[in-house]
């Protein structure tokens, strides 16, 4: 165990979590490494949240078992609490309180020593653009402004194990792209581990190092983007581009050996093919039907593909 | 149990409360009423025209009423004019039961803030992801309705002493006020009564969506109080020292009942059927 406790920040091993007959969290497994970004996909009701409160000792799992940080949350949950950070759905900050109030508060109860705490809550607010409106009181800060500072909350006692709901939901671009920012900073930081649950997937795609997707409190599939890509999309995509639009191009890849799909867009020409060995026989064939062919690229596997094609199977449509 | 947790939870809902407009207004409302304005009216009423006090004191229900007076008040209003034996009759004996209304409703609307209204503005679910026990936080929020309560209660008092000696010195001639009876009340049922508001706000809390639903239901307990208004009224009960005591020790024995089974419901995921 203790190989597993140093290696990983969260174990999660055949979680049940019932309410009333619903099973909100059915028979999941899996392992966060310390340090990793984990997104959890999933659309509403599929999971997410009940899976967060059931690692912060919130909800006693009906089954399996739960270790975060190498603790028990159910019976050591107050220390567990202690060591995480967490940006709820709603941002939930105390509107008749300050910013700096309610960051305060939030430090206190965490254990923070008053000199630093102070000082963290000066910096946090300044990261956050919040510095000049630090002792207003929340209720008159826009919406944007009401995620910042849940965010600086989260953040604020340096937890080492970050759960962040949707965090980029009401900011603005720019925001948006600070706490992406925020988020891959975290990830070279040695032992930050953050656990995110997003609806936005080319966020997940482009923060997280693994990602499970969950429907109906199941796990349907868990990996990196290229794990998920190769076991659910199989074959390779690329994407052929031509100088003028050839109208023998697709019964000419067509022909070609190993060629699973093609998809024809104008002058750009999409082509599934089993390996990459097949690519030369492709580009030699267009060519001697006479294609200027301008660029030859590989299609990334995108995880909104990944997702969607599960959530379908998970309906029955495919 | 981490006493810091406790304070920091009690200070936070102190600044919040400060600011709900509702809660303030009671605060000020209440007392103003109880402690100023209806003793002022019945020490300056019936002294700047002792023939009207002479004539409601013949009232033969009165007079009725005044010879069914037990010993202990008897003794203290003998050989007093009318208008004297009127004002410690009304401010000394049957005014004590605004002294429990007060602490009640103070009470009351705090806990009802501290409780319901953080459920009702949905922020109660970052405070369930604190290290904070559960223990703790209801005791931050007992504590955050309790010490106001006690305090401004307190301060009820010291005034209430103040205005009733100074606006009845000319009449009475001495300082007589307060009386024995007042201490039992104000430093044992007052504080068990206050209890008894924030447990039962704290019940009705979890059923209700809304700072003022809550509010407005544990408010009902002041028919409690004005039942032994009415008692004192028809002469069934007074508030003595003993009934005092007697009274404080019943309400401390359901408020210890009360606590236990809140305590025992207090916890994370009750509260978070709250959050959502």
């Amino acid at each position: 165990m203790g190989n597993n406790t140093m290696e990983y920040a969260v174990k999660v091993q055949n979680l049940t979590h019932t309410f009333g007959t619903l099973k909100a969290v059915d028979d999941m497994t899996f392992n966060i490494r310390r340090g990793e970004v984990f997104g959890l996909l999933g659309p509403n009701g599929a999971g997410k949240t009940t899976t967060v409160r059931l690692l912060n000792g919130l909800y006693a799992p009906a089954q399996g078992s739960i270790e975060v940080l190498g603790m028990n949350p159910q019976s050591e949950g107050n220390t567990v609490r202690r060591r995480t950070g967490i940006l709820t759905e709603t941002p939930a900050n105390y509107d008749r309180l300050t910013a700096r109030q309610n960051l305060e508060f939030f430090g206190t109860l965490a254990g923070m020593d008053k000199t630093d705490l102070n000082r963290r809550i000066e910096e946090l607010l300044t990261f956050f653009g919040l510095e000049k409106r630090a002792d207003d009181l929340v209720g008159k800060y826009s919406k944007g402004m009401k995620q910042r500072l849940a965010l600086a909350r989260a953040f604020l006692h340096r937890p080492e194990l970050i759960y962040l709901d949707e965090p980029t939901s009401g900011l603005d671009p720019e925001s948006a792209q600070q706490v992406r920012e925020l988020i891959e900073s975290l990830r070279v930081q040695n032992g930050h581990t953050v656990f995110l649950c997003t609806h936005h997937l080319d966020e997940a795609q482009r923060l997280c190092d693994r990602v499970a997707i969950l429907n109906r409190g199941r796990v349907l599939a868990q990996g990196t983007l290229e794990e998920l890509g190769r076991r659910f999309l199989p074959g390779l995509w690329i994407e052929i581009g031509l100088w003028m639009p050839l109208p023998t191009g697709e019964e000419i890849i067509s022909r070609q050996p190993g060629v699973l799909q093609v998809n024809v867009d104008g002058r750009a020409l999409k082509v599934q093919v089993n390996s990459e060995s097949q690519v030369p026989a492709i580009v030699r064939g267009l060519v001697e039907a006479g294609a200027q062919i301008v660029s030859v690229q590989p299609v990334k596997t995108s995880l909104e593909d990944v997702y969607f094609k599960l959530q379908a199977q998970e309906r029955g449509e495919a | 149990m981490n006493w810091k947790n406790i304070l920091t939870i009690a200070k936070k809902d102190w600044i919040e409360v400060r600011r709900n407009k509702m809660v303030v207004s009671v605060m000020f409302i209440v007392p103003l009423i109880f402690i100023i304005l209806i003793p002022l009216m019945i020490i300056l009423i019936p002294a700047s025209s002792p023939e009207a006090a002479q004539q409601m004191f013949q009232d033969p229900d009165l007079a009725g009423f005044m010879s069914g007076l037990p010993d202990f008040i008897s003794e203290i209003i003998e050989g007093m004019d009318v208008t004297q034996a009127g004002i410690v009759l009304f401010l000394g004996y049957m005014f004590a039961p605004f002294f429990l209304i007060m602490p009640l409703m103070f009470a009351s609307v705090i806990a009802a803030e501290a409780f319901a209204g953080e459920r009702e503005r949905k922020t109660i679910e970052p405070l369930l992801y604190t290290s904070a026990t559960d223990t703790e936080l209801f005791l931050g929020k007992v504590l955050a309705a309790f010490v106001p309560a006690f305090l401004i209660t307190l301060l009820a008092f010291v005034v209430y002493i103040l205005v009733v000696n100074g606006a009845s010195y000319s009449v009475m001639g001495r300082i007589w006020f307060p009386l024995p009876s007042w201490y039992p009340l104000i430093f044992w049922v007052s504080p068990a009564i206050s209890v008894l508001a924030i447990a039962i706000t704290v019940m009705i809390s979890a059923r209700v969506q809304t700072f003022m639903e809550a509010y407005q239901s544990s408010a009902a307990l002041v028919v409690l109080v004005l039942g032994l208004l009415v008692g004192q009224m028809a002469g069934v009960v007074y508030l003595s020292v003993g009934v005092g005591m007697a009274l404080g020790a019943v309400l401390w024995v359901i408020d210890a009942v009360l606590i236990r089974i809140i305590v025992r419901t207090f916890t994370r995921p009750r509260l978070l059927s709250w959050a959502d």
